[in-house]
Protein backbone atom coordinates (compact mmCIF):
# COMPACT_ATOMS: atom_id res chain seq x y z
CA UNK A 1 0.00 0.00 0.00
CA UNK A 2 0.96 3.60 -0.46
CA UNK A 3 1.69 5.57 2.66
CA UNK A 4 -0.61 8.52 3.18
CA UNK A 5 2.07 11.08 2.40
CA UNK A 6 2.98 9.86 -1.04
CA UNK A 7 0.96 11.72 -3.67
CA UNK A 8 -1.48 9.85 -5.88
CA UNK A 9 -0.37 11.99 -8.81
CA UNK A 10 3.04 13.65 -8.95
CA UNK A 11 3.92 15.85 -11.91
CA UNK A 12 7.45 17.11 -12.42
CA UNK A 13 8.93 19.32 -15.13
CA UNK A 14 6.07 18.49 -17.49
CA UNK A 15 6.47 20.02 -20.93
CA UNK A 16 4.04 19.59 -23.81
CA UNK A 17 3.72 20.64 -27.44
CA UNK A 18 0.96 20.90 -30.03
CA UNK A 19 2.82 20.60 -33.29
CA UNK A 20 5.37 23.40 -33.24
CA UNK A 21 3.84 25.36 -30.39
CA UNK A 22 5.31 24.77 -26.95
CA UNK A 23 2.39 24.90 -24.47
CA UNK A 24 3.66 23.62 -21.12
CA UNK A 25 7.05 24.85 -19.90
CA UNK A 26 7.81 22.69 -16.87
CA UNK A 27 4.71 22.11 -14.76
CA UNK A 28 5.18 20.80 -11.20
CA UNK A 29 2.43 19.82 -8.79
CA UNK A 30 1.05 16.99 -6.66
CA UNK A 31 -2.39 15.60 -5.91
CA UNK A 32 -2.83 13.67 -2.65
CA UNK A 33 -5.20 10.71 -2.44
CA UNK A 34 -8.77 11.83 -1.72
CA UNK A 35 -8.16 15.47 -2.57
CA UNK A 36 -10.05 17.77 -4.91
CA UNK A 37 -7.42 19.94 -6.56
CA UNK A 38 -8.33 22.75 -8.94
CA UNK A 39 -6.20 24.27 -11.67
CA UNK A 40 -7.11 27.92 -12.15
CA UNK A 41 -5.91 30.26 -14.84
CA UNK A 42 -6.90 32.28 -17.85
CA UNK A 43 -7.75 30.86 -21.24
CA UNK A 44 -4.63 29.51 -22.87
CA UNK A 45 -2.69 29.17 -19.61
CA UNK A 46 -2.25 25.44 -20.22
CA UNK A 47 -4.85 23.93 -17.85
CA UNK A 48 -6.57 21.72 -20.43
CA UNK A 49 -3.22 20.76 -21.93
CA UNK A 50 -2.06 19.67 -18.47
CA UNK A 51 -5.06 17.33 -18.15
CA UNK A 52 -4.56 16.02 -21.66
CA UNK A 53 -0.87 15.45 -20.98
CA UNK A 54 -1.69 13.42 -17.87
CA UNK A 55 -4.15 11.43 -20.00
CA UNK A 56 -1.55 10.91 -22.73
CA UNK A 57 -3.51 12.55 -25.55
CA UNK A 58 -1.01 15.30 -26.36
CA UNK A 59 1.25 14.47 -29.28
CA UNK A 60 4.54 15.23 -27.52
CA UNK A 61 5.27 15.56 -23.82
CA UNK A 62 8.34 15.21 -21.60
CA UNK A 63 9.01 15.24 -17.87
CA UNK A 64 7.51 12.95 -15.28
CA UNK A 65 3.91 11.96 -14.49
CA UNK A 66 3.79 9.43 -11.67
CA UNK A 67 0.46 7.87 -10.76
CA UNK A 68 0.44 5.59 -7.70
CA UNK A 69 4.21 5.68 -7.94
CA UNK A 70 4.25 4.41 -11.56
CA UNK A 71 5.77 6.51 -14.32
CA UNK A 72 3.17 7.23 -17.04
CA UNK A 73 5.04 9.59 -19.36
CA UNK A 74 5.96 6.93 -21.94
CA UNK A 75 2.59 5.16 -21.87
CA UNK A 76 -0.21 5.43 -24.41
CA UNK A 77 -3.55 6.88 -23.34
CA UNK A 78 -5.28 3.49 -23.22
CA UNK A 79 -2.57 2.19 -20.89
CA UNK A 80 -2.90 5.29 -18.70
CA UNK A 81 -6.67 4.82 -18.54
CA UNK A 82 -6.20 1.20 -17.49
CA UNK A 83 -3.80 2.34 -14.76
CA UNK A 84 -6.83 4.03 -13.16
CA UNK A 85 -7.19 7.57 -14.49
CA UNK A 86 -10.41 8.74 -16.17
CA UNK A 87 -11.00 11.87 -18.21
CA UNK A 88 -14.07 14.02 -18.79
CA UNK A 89 -13.24 16.42 -21.64
CA UNK A 90 -14.31 20.05 -21.85
CA UNK A 91 -16.42 19.39 -24.95
CA UNK A 92 -17.99 16.44 -23.03
CA UNK A 93 -17.39 13.97 -25.83
CA UNK A 94 -20.87 12.47 -26.02
CA UNK A 95 -21.10 10.21 -29.07
CA UNK A 96 -23.81 11.04 -31.61
CA UNK A 97 -23.83 7.54 -33.09
CA UNK A 98 -24.45 5.95 -29.67
CA UNK A 99 -27.67 6.07 -27.66
CA UNK A 100 -27.64 7.23 -24.04
CA UNK A 101 -27.18 3.76 -22.59
CA UNK A 102 -24.37 2.91 -25.02
CA UNK A 103 -22.64 6.18 -24.13
CA UNK A 104 -22.95 5.34 -20.44
CA UNK A 105 -21.58 1.82 -20.87
CA UNK A 106 -18.82 2.71 -23.34
CA UNK A 107 -15.81 3.12 -21.00
CA UNK A 108 -14.73 -0.38 -19.98
CA UNK A 109 -14.45 -1.31 -16.30
CA UNK A 110 -10.71 -1.36 -15.65
CA UNK A 111 -10.68 -2.43 -12.02
CA UNK A 112 -13.19 -3.18 -9.27
CA UNK A 113 -14.47 -0.39 -7.04
CA UNK A 114 -16.42 1.66 -9.58
CA UNK A 115 -19.93 2.89 -8.86
CA UNK A 116 -22.87 0.69 -9.81
CA UNK A 117 -25.37 2.00 -12.34
CA UNK A 118 -27.88 2.41 -9.50
CA UNK A 119 -25.48 4.68 -7.61
CA UNK A 120 -24.86 6.70 -10.77
CA UNK A 121 -28.61 7.14 -11.27
CA UNK A 122 -28.91 8.27 -7.62
CA UNK A 123 -26.38 10.99 -8.39
CA UNK A 124 -27.99 11.87 -11.73
CA UNK A 125 -31.70 10.94 -11.65
CA UNK A 126 -32.24 12.69 -15.00
CA UNK A 127 -29.97 10.16 -16.72
CA UNK A 128 -32.18 7.26 -15.77
CA UNK A 129 -35.21 8.94 -17.35
CA UNK A 130 -33.27 9.60 -20.55
CA UNK A 131 -31.83 6.10 -20.83
CA UNK A 132 -34.18 5.11 -23.65
CA UNK A 133 -33.31 8.27 -25.57
CA UNK A 134 -32.04 7.62 -29.05
CA UNK A 135 -29.01 9.82 -29.55
CA UNK A 136 -26.61 10.87 -26.82
CA UNK A 137 -26.20 14.28 -28.39
CA UNK A 138 -29.96 15.00 -28.27
CA UNK A 139 -29.71 15.53 -24.50
CA UNK A 140 -29.56 19.03 -23.02
CA UNK A 141 -26.15 20.46 -22.19
CA UNK A 142 -26.58 19.69 -18.49
CA UNK A 143 -27.67 16.13 -19.16
CA UNK A 144 -24.75 15.61 -21.51
CA UNK A 145 -22.39 16.81 -18.78
CA UNK A 146 -23.98 14.39 -16.30
CA UNK A 147 -23.63 11.58 -18.82
CA UNK A 148 -19.99 12.52 -19.42
CA UNK A 149 -19.23 12.40 -15.68
CA UNK A 150 -21.50 9.44 -14.96
CA UNK A 151 -19.89 7.15 -17.50
CA UNK A 152 -16.39 7.46 -15.99
CA UNK A 153 -17.62 6.61 -12.47
CA UNK A 154 -18.33 3.00 -13.44
CA UNK A 155 -14.82 2.16 -14.49
CA UNK A 156 -13.12 1.87 -11.11
CA UNK A 157 -10.71 4.71 -11.92
CA UNK A 158 -9.61 6.46 -8.71
CA UNK A 159 -8.43 9.72 -10.24
CA UNK A 160 -10.93 11.76 -12.23
CA UNK A 161 -9.80 14.57 -14.50
CA UNK A 162 -12.69 16.98 -15.04
CA UNK A 163 -12.21 19.74 -17.59
CA UNK A 164 -14.54 22.71 -16.91
CA UNK A 165 -17.59 20.64 -15.97
CA UNK A 166 -19.69 23.77 -15.31
CA UNK A 167 -18.99 25.58 -18.57
CA UNK A 168 -22.13 26.96 -20.17
CA UNK A 169 -24.53 25.38 -17.68
CA UNK A 170 -27.43 26.87 -15.70
CA UNK A 171 -26.81 27.69 -12.00
CA UNK A 172 -29.10 24.92 -10.77
CA UNK A 173 -27.15 22.33 -12.79
CA UNK A 174 -23.84 23.78 -11.58
CA UNK A 175 -25.08 23.26 -8.01
CA UNK A 176 -25.94 19.67 -8.80
CA UNK A 177 -22.50 19.05 -10.25
CA UNK A 178 -20.91 20.67 -7.17
CA UNK A 179 -22.92 18.36 -4.94
CA UNK A 180 -21.85 15.39 -7.03
CA UNK A 181 -18.17 16.29 -6.74
CA UNK A 182 -18.47 16.56 -2.96
CA UNK A 183 -20.23 13.17 -2.82
CA UNK A 184 -17.52 11.60 -4.98
CA UNK A 185 -14.85 13.02 -2.69
CA UNK A 186 -16.62 11.50 0.34
CA UNK A 187 -16.53 8.18 -1.49
CA UNK A 188 -12.77 8.41 -1.81
CA UNK A 189 -12.40 9.60 -5.40
CA UNK A 190 -9.52 11.95 -6.10
CA UNK A 191 -10.38 14.76 -8.48
CA UNK A 192 -8.25 17.09 -10.54
CA UNK A 193 -10.49 19.88 -11.76
CA UNK A 194 -9.92 22.59 -14.32
CA UNK A 195 -12.07 25.66 -13.77
CA UNK A 196 -12.34 29.27 -14.87
CA UNK A 197 -15.13 29.84 -12.37
CA UNK A 198 -13.36 30.02 -9.00
CA UNK A 199 -16.60 30.76 -7.16
CA UNK A 200 -17.71 27.29 -8.18
CA UNK A 201 -14.28 25.83 -7.44
CA UNK A 202 -14.41 27.32 -3.94
CA UNK A 203 -17.41 25.11 -3.14
CA UNK A 204 -15.55 21.87 -3.90
CA UNK A 205 -11.76 22.28 -3.88
CA UNK A 206 -9.23 21.50 -1.15
CA UNK A 207 -6.33 23.20 -2.88
CA UNK A 208 -5.67 25.42 -5.89
CA UNK A 209 -2.85 25.79 -8.33
CA UNK A 210 -2.75 28.86 -10.52
CA UNK A 211 -1.34 28.51 -14.03
CA UNK A 212 0.01 31.11 -16.40
CA UNK A 213 1.95 30.72 -19.65
CA UNK A 214 2.32 26.96 -19.21
CA UNK A 215 3.65 27.06 -15.65
CA UNK A 216 2.28 26.85 -12.10
CA UNK A 217 2.78 30.33 -10.65
CA UNK A 218 1.03 30.05 -7.28
CA UNK A 219 -0.75 27.66 -4.97
CA UNK A 220 -2.87 27.87 -1.83
CA UNK A 221 -5.33 25.87 0.24
CA UNK A 222 -9.07 26.50 0.27
CA UNK A 223 -8.75 27.95 3.79
CA UNK A 224 -6.44 30.61 2.35
CA UNK A 225 -8.86 31.55 -0.40
CA UNK A 226 -10.22 34.71 1.23
CA UNK A 227 -6.71 36.05 1.79
CA UNK A 228 -5.91 35.42 -1.86
CA UNK A 229 -9.01 36.76 -3.58
CA UNK A 230 -7.32 40.02 -4.61
CA UNK A 231 -4.38 38.19 -6.09
CA UNK A 232 -6.69 35.74 -7.85
CA UNK A 233 -8.64 38.55 -9.49
CA UNK A 234 -5.33 39.75 -10.75
CA UNK A 235 -4.28 36.32 -12.06
CA UNK A 236 -7.58 35.58 -13.70
CA UNK A 237 -8.20 39.09 -14.96
CA UNK A 238 -11.77 39.15 -13.68
CA UNK B 1 -44.93 -20.16 -69.49
CA UNK B 2 -46.47 -16.69 -69.25
CA UNK B 3 -45.46 -13.20 -70.18
CA UNK B 4 -45.04 -9.95 -68.21
CA UNK B 5 -44.96 -6.69 -70.21
CA UNK B 6 -44.32 -8.84 -73.27
CA UNK B 7 -41.30 -10.51 -71.67
CA UNK B 8 -41.31 -14.28 -71.10
CA UNK B 9 -41.35 -14.98 -67.35
CA UNK B 10 -38.30 -17.24 -67.64
CA UNK B 11 -36.23 -14.37 -69.02
CA UNK B 12 -37.55 -11.84 -66.50
CA UNK B 13 -37.02 -14.00 -63.41
CA UNK B 14 -33.75 -15.32 -64.80
CA UNK B 15 -32.39 -11.78 -65.05
CA UNK B 16 -33.84 -10.90 -61.68
CA UNK B 17 -31.91 -13.81 -60.20
CA UNK B 18 -28.71 -12.75 -61.93
CA UNK B 19 -29.36 -9.28 -60.57
CA UNK B 20 -29.73 -10.67 -57.06
CA UNK B 21 -26.51 -12.69 -57.44
CA UNK B 22 -24.58 -9.66 -58.64
CA UNK B 23 -26.27 -7.65 -55.90
CA UNK B 24 -25.03 -10.20 -53.34
CA UNK B 25 -21.46 -9.49 -54.37
CA UNK B 26 -22.01 -5.74 -54.63
CA UNK B 27 -23.47 -5.75 -51.10
CA UNK B 28 -20.68 -7.85 -49.53
CA UNK B 29 -17.96 -5.80 -51.18
CA UNK B 30 -19.47 -2.37 -50.57
CA UNK B 31 -20.20 -3.39 -46.98
CA UNK B 32 -16.50 -4.15 -46.47
CA UNK B 33 -15.54 -0.86 -48.08
CA UNK B 34 -18.01 1.02 -45.86
CA UNK B 35 -16.72 -0.66 -42.68
CA UNK B 36 -13.12 0.12 -43.63
CA UNK B 37 -13.84 3.70 -44.66
CA UNK B 38 -15.81 4.36 -41.48
CA UNK B 39 -13.01 3.26 -39.20
CA UNK B 40 -9.81 3.94 -41.14
CA UNK B 41 -10.88 6.87 -43.29
CA UNK B 42 -9.26 5.06 -46.19
CA UNK B 43 -10.86 4.27 -49.53
CA UNK B 44 -9.61 0.72 -49.95
CA UNK B 45 -8.82 0.35 -53.64
CA UNK B 46 -7.16 -3.00 -52.89
CA UNK B 47 -10.64 -4.40 -52.21
CA UNK B 48 -11.07 -5.94 -55.67
CA UNK B 49 -7.64 -7.56 -55.49
CA UNK B 50 -8.47 -8.94 -52.05
CA UNK B 51 -11.70 -10.39 -53.44
CA UNK B 52 -9.61 -12.01 -56.18
CA UNK B 53 -7.16 -13.26 -53.51
CA UNK B 54 -10.08 -14.97 -51.77
CA UNK B 55 -11.01 -16.82 -54.96
CA UNK B 56 -7.38 -17.74 -55.62
CA UNK B 57 -6.92 -18.89 -52.02
CA UNK B 58 -9.90 -21.24 -52.47
CA UNK B 59 -8.47 -22.49 -55.79
CA UNK B 60 -4.96 -23.04 -54.39
CA UNK B 61 -6.25 -24.70 -51.22
CA UNK B 62 -8.12 -27.18 -53.40
CA UNK B 63 -5.23 -27.77 -55.82
CA UNK B 64 -2.42 -28.10 -53.30
CA UNK B 65 -3.96 -29.33 -50.08
CA UNK B 66 -7.26 -30.83 -51.17
CA UNK B 67 -9.19 -28.45 -48.92
CA UNK B 68 -12.63 -28.13 -50.47
CA UNK B 69 -15.21 -25.37 -50.81
CA UNK B 70 -16.77 -25.43 -47.35
CA UNK B 71 -13.57 -25.27 -45.28
CA UNK B 72 -12.17 -22.76 -47.81
CA UNK B 73 -15.14 -20.50 -47.12
CA UNK B 74 -13.72 -20.09 -43.58
CA UNK B 75 -9.98 -20.57 -44.17
CA UNK B 76 -9.52 -18.32 -47.22
CA UNK B 77 -11.09 -15.20 -45.60
CA UNK B 78 -8.95 -15.73 -42.49
CA UNK B 79 -5.75 -16.06 -44.54
CA UNK B 80 -6.52 -13.07 -46.75
CA UNK B 81 -7.71 -11.11 -43.69
CA UNK B 82 -4.32 -11.72 -42.05
CA UNK B 83 -2.50 -10.37 -45.10
CA UNK B 84 -4.78 -7.33 -44.81
CA UNK B 85 -3.83 -6.82 -41.16
CA UNK B 86 -0.15 -7.00 -42.12
CA UNK B 87 -0.74 -4.33 -44.79
CA UNK B 88 -2.53 -2.17 -42.21
CA UNK B 89 0.24 -2.48 -39.62
CA UNK B 90 3.11 -1.95 -42.04
CA UNK B 91 1.65 0.64 -44.45
CA UNK B 92 -1.83 2.04 -43.90
CA UNK B 93 -1.36 3.08 -40.27
CA UNK B 94 1.03 5.84 -41.34
CA UNK B 95 -1.57 7.46 -43.62
CA UNK B 96 -4.55 8.10 -41.32
CA UNK B 97 -3.62 11.69 -40.58
CA UNK B 98 -3.09 12.53 -44.24
CA UNK B 99 -5.56 13.32 -47.01
CA UNK B 100 -7.79 10.46 -48.34
CA UNK B 101 -5.83 10.64 -51.56
CA UNK B 102 -2.71 9.03 -50.07
CA UNK B 103 -4.58 5.96 -48.82
CA UNK B 104 -6.34 5.70 -52.16
CA UNK B 105 -3.06 5.85 -54.10
CA UNK B 106 -1.32 3.34 -51.85
CA UNK B 107 -4.18 0.82 -51.98
CA UNK B 108 -4.55 1.33 -55.74
CA UNK B 109 -0.84 0.63 -56.20
CA UNK B 110 -1.11 -2.47 -54.04
CA UNK B 111 -4.02 -3.71 -56.15
CA UNK B 112 -1.96 -3.31 -59.34
CA UNK B 113 0.96 -5.21 -57.81
CA UNK B 114 -1.20 -8.07 -56.50
CA UNK B 115 -3.06 -8.43 -59.80
CA UNK B 116 0.19 -8.21 -61.75
CA UNK B 117 1.79 -10.96 -59.69
CA UNK B 118 -1.28 -13.18 -60.10
CA UNK B 119 -1.29 -12.61 -63.87
CA UNK B 120 2.40 -13.43 -64.04
CA UNK B 121 1.90 -16.83 -62.45
CA UNK B 122 -1.58 -17.84 -63.61
CA UNK B 123 -2.15 -15.93 -66.87
CA UNK B 124 -5.42 -14.20 -67.54
CA UNK B 125 -7.43 -17.04 -69.05
CA UNK B 126 -9.17 -17.94 -65.81
CA UNK B 127 -9.14 -21.15 -63.80
CA UNK B 128 -12.17 -23.36 -63.22
CA UNK B 129 -13.59 -24.04 -59.76
CA UNK B 130 -16.49 -26.42 -59.57
CA UNK B 131 -19.65 -25.97 -57.57
CA UNK B 132 -19.50 -28.09 -54.38
CA UNK B 133 -21.32 -31.37 -54.76
CA UNK B 134 -23.91 -30.61 -52.10
CA UNK B 135 -25.06 -27.55 -54.03
CA UNK B 136 -25.06 -28.94 -57.57
CA UNK B 137 -28.29 -29.06 -59.52
CA UNK B 138 -31.29 -26.92 -58.89
CA UNK B 139 -35.03 -26.89 -58.59
CA UNK B 140 -37.85 -25.89 -60.87
CA UNK B 141 -39.99 -23.25 -59.20
CA UNK B 142 -42.61 -23.41 -61.94
CA UNK B 143 -41.96 -19.92 -63.26
CA UNK B 144 -38.18 -20.41 -63.43
CA UNK B 145 -35.30 -22.79 -62.80
CA UNK B 146 -33.31 -21.95 -59.63
CA UNK B 147 -29.76 -23.38 -59.42
CA UNK B 148 -29.04 -24.37 -55.81
CA UNK B 149 -25.64 -22.72 -55.72
CA UNK B 150 -27.06 -19.34 -56.73
CA UNK B 151 -29.78 -19.56 -54.09
CA UNK B 152 -27.04 -20.30 -51.55
CA UNK B 153 -25.02 -17.25 -52.62
CA UNK B 154 -27.97 -14.92 -52.11
CA UNK B 155 -28.87 -16.41 -48.72
CA UNK B 156 -25.26 -16.49 -47.48
CA UNK B 157 -24.62 -12.92 -48.56
CA UNK B 158 -27.81 -11.65 -46.93
CA UNK B 159 -26.96 -13.50 -43.72
CA UNK B 160 -23.41 -12.16 -43.52
CA UNK B 161 -24.55 -8.62 -44.39
CA UNK B 162 -27.35 -8.54 -41.82
CA UNK B 163 -25.12 -10.23 -39.23
CA UNK B 164 -22.48 -7.55 -39.74
CA UNK B 165 -25.10 -4.82 -39.51
CA UNK B 166 -26.42 -6.34 -36.27
CA UNK B 167 -23.00 -6.55 -34.66
CA UNK B 168 -22.14 -2.97 -35.55
CA UNK B 169 -25.47 -1.37 -34.69
CA UNK B 170 -26.76 -3.49 -31.81
CA UNK B 171 -23.88 -4.85 -29.70
CA UNK B 172 -21.32 -3.52 -27.21
CA UNK B 173 -18.49 -4.32 -29.62
CA UNK B 174 -20.32 -2.37 -32.31
CA UNK B 175 -20.83 0.56 -29.94
CA UNK B 176 -17.06 0.64 -29.38
CA UNK B 177 -16.52 0.63 -33.14
CA UNK B 178 -19.03 3.43 -33.77
CA UNK B 179 -17.57 5.50 -30.95
CA UNK B 180 -14.01 4.97 -32.22
CA UNK B 181 -15.14 6.02 -35.70
CA UNK B 182 -16.46 9.26 -34.22
CA UNK B 183 -13.70 10.15 -31.75
CA UNK B 184 -10.81 7.67 -31.62
CA UNK B 185 -8.74 9.81 -29.24
CA UNK B 186 -11.38 9.86 -26.52
CA UNK B 187 -12.26 6.18 -26.92
CA UNK B 188 -8.60 5.35 -26.48
CA UNK B 189 -8.45 7.58 -23.39
CA UNK B 190 -11.18 5.37 -21.90
CA UNK B 191 -8.77 2.45 -21.99
CA UNK B 192 -9.78 0.81 -25.26
CA UNK B 193 -6.94 -0.27 -27.53
CA UNK B 194 -8.10 1.62 -30.63
CA UNK B 195 -5.11 0.82 -32.88
CA UNK B 196 -5.74 -2.90 -32.39
CA UNK B 197 -9.43 -2.34 -33.11
CA UNK B 198 -8.52 -0.55 -36.37
CA UNK B 199 -6.25 -3.43 -37.45
CA UNK B 200 -8.97 -5.99 -36.73
CA UNK B 201 -11.57 -3.87 -38.54
CA UNK B 202 -9.42 -3.72 -41.66
CA UNK B 203 -8.80 -7.46 -41.38
CA UNK B 204 -12.55 -8.03 -41.14
CA UNK B 205 -13.36 -5.81 -44.13
CA UNK B 206 -10.73 -7.61 -46.19
CA UNK B 207 -12.03 -11.00 -45.01
CA UNK B 208 -15.50 -9.99 -46.25
CA UNK B 209 -14.01 -9.34 -49.69
CA UNK B 210 -12.22 -12.70 -49.63
CA UNK B 211 -15.44 -14.43 -48.55
CA UNK B 212 -17.17 -12.91 -51.57
CA UNK B 213 -14.25 -14.11 -53.67
CA UNK B 214 -14.64 -17.72 -52.52
CA UNK B 215 -18.36 -17.58 -53.22
CA UNK B 216 -17.69 -16.11 -56.64
CA UNK B 217 -15.14 -18.79 -57.62
CA UNK B 218 -17.70 -21.39 -58.85
CA UNK B 219 -19.81 -18.74 -60.65
CA UNK B 220 -17.25 -16.62 -62.43
CA UNK B 221 -13.84 -17.98 -63.39
CA UNK B 222 -10.97 -17.54 -60.94
CA UNK B 223 -8.87 -14.97 -62.74
CA UNK B 224 -6.45 -12.16 -61.81
CA UNK B 225 -8.68 -9.43 -63.24
CA UNK B 226 -11.96 -10.67 -61.72
CA UNK B 227 -11.74 -8.06 -58.94
CA UNK B 228 -10.70 -5.16 -61.12
CA UNK B 229 -13.80 -5.59 -63.29
CA UNK B 230 -16.18 -5.84 -60.36
CA UNK B 231 -14.69 -3.18 -58.12
CA UNK B 232 -15.47 -0.30 -60.49
CA UNK B 233 -19.18 -1.08 -60.21
CA UNK B 234 -18.83 -1.59 -56.45
CA UNK B 235 -17.33 1.88 -56.04
CA UNK B 236 -20.30 3.30 -57.92
CA UNK B 237 -22.55 1.38 -55.51
CA UNK B 238 -20.70 2.88 -52.53
CA UNK B 239 -21.00 6.39 -53.94
CA UNK B 240 -24.74 5.90 -54.47
CA UNK B 241 -25.29 4.42 -50.99
CA UNK B 242 -23.10 6.93 -49.21
CA UNK B 243 -19.61 6.32 -47.85
CA UNK B 244 -19.56 4.82 -44.38
CA UNK B 245 -23.22 3.80 -44.10
CA UNK B 246 -23.52 0.10 -43.25
CA UNK B 247 -27.19 -0.42 -43.99
CA UNK B 248 -26.90 1.89 -47.00
CA UNK B 249 -24.18 -0.31 -48.49
CA UNK B 250 -26.28 -3.45 -48.09
CA UNK B 251 -29.55 -2.04 -49.47
CA UNK B 252 -27.84 -0.23 -52.33
CA UNK B 253 -25.83 -3.33 -53.23
CA UNK B 254 -28.83 -5.60 -53.60
CA UNK B 255 -31.04 -2.86 -55.05
CA UNK B 256 -28.61 -1.92 -57.81
CA UNK B 257 -27.97 -5.55 -58.66
CA UNK B 258 -31.70 -6.00 -59.26
CA UNK B 259 -32.02 -2.73 -61.20
CA UNK B 260 -29.12 -3.81 -63.40
CA UNK B 261 -30.78 -7.19 -63.99
CA UNK B 262 -34.10 -5.61 -64.91
CA UNK B 263 -32.38 -3.21 -67.28
CA UNK B 264 -30.95 -6.24 -69.08
CA UNK B 265 -34.50 -7.44 -69.72
CA UNK B 266 -36.20 -4.21 -70.68
CA UNK B 267 -33.40 -2.13 -72.19
CA UNK B 268 -30.32 -4.33 -72.66
CA UNK B 269 -28.29 -1.58 -74.34
CA UNK B 270 -28.16 0.35 -71.05
CA UNK B 271 -27.42 -2.55 -68.73
CA UNK B 272 -23.69 -1.83 -68.47
CA UNK B 273 -24.14 1.85 -67.79
CA UNK B 274 -27.32 2.06 -65.71
CA UNK B 275 -25.45 2.02 -62.38
CA UNK B 276 -23.18 4.84 -63.49
CA UNK B 277 -26.14 6.87 -64.72
CA UNK B 278 -27.77 6.44 -61.32
CA UNK B 279 -24.50 7.41 -59.67
CA UNK B 280 -24.32 10.61 -61.68
CA UNK B 281 -27.90 11.53 -60.77
CA UNK B 282 -27.36 10.78 -57.07
CA UNK B 283 -24.17 12.84 -57.05
CA UNK B 284 -26.10 15.77 -58.49
CA UNK B 285 -29.10 15.50 -56.18
CA UNK B 286 -27.60 14.09 -52.96
CA UNK B 287 -23.81 14.34 -53.02
CA UNK B 288 -23.48 12.53 -49.66
CA UNK B 289 -25.24 9.48 -51.14
CA UNK B 290 -28.71 8.07 -50.49
CA UNK B 291 -27.90 6.92 -46.94
CA UNK B 292 -24.83 9.04 -46.23
CA UNK B 293 -24.50 11.61 -43.50
CA UNK B 294 -23.12 14.91 -44.58
CA UNK B 295 -19.55 15.26 -43.35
Amino acid sequence: MLDTHSPLLAIKELQAWYGESHILHGVNFDVQPGEVVTLLGRNGAGKTTTLKSVMGIVARRTGSIRFEGQEQIARSSDQIARAGIAFCPEERGIFASLDVQENLLLPPVIRPGGLSLDRIFELFPNLKERLGSSQGTKLSGGEQQMLAIGRILRTGARLLLLDEPTEGLAPVIIQQIGKTIRTLKEQGFTILLVEQNFRFAATVADRYYVMEHGRIIDQFANSELDANVEKLHDYLGV
Amino acid sequence: MFEIFGIPSQALFGQLLIGLINGSFYALLSLGLAVIFGMLNIINFTHGAQYMMGAFAAYLLLQHTGIGYWPALIVAPILVGITGMIVERTMLQWLYKLDHLYGLLLTFGLALIIEGVARNYYGSAGLPYTVPESLQGGRNLGFMFLPNYRAWVVVASLTICLGTWFVIERTRLGANLRAATENPTLVRAFGINVPRMITLTYGFGVALAAFAGVMAAPIYNVSPQMGAELIIVVFAVVVIGGMGSILGAIITGFGLGVIEGLTKVFFPEASNTVIFVIMAIVLLVRPAGLFGRRA
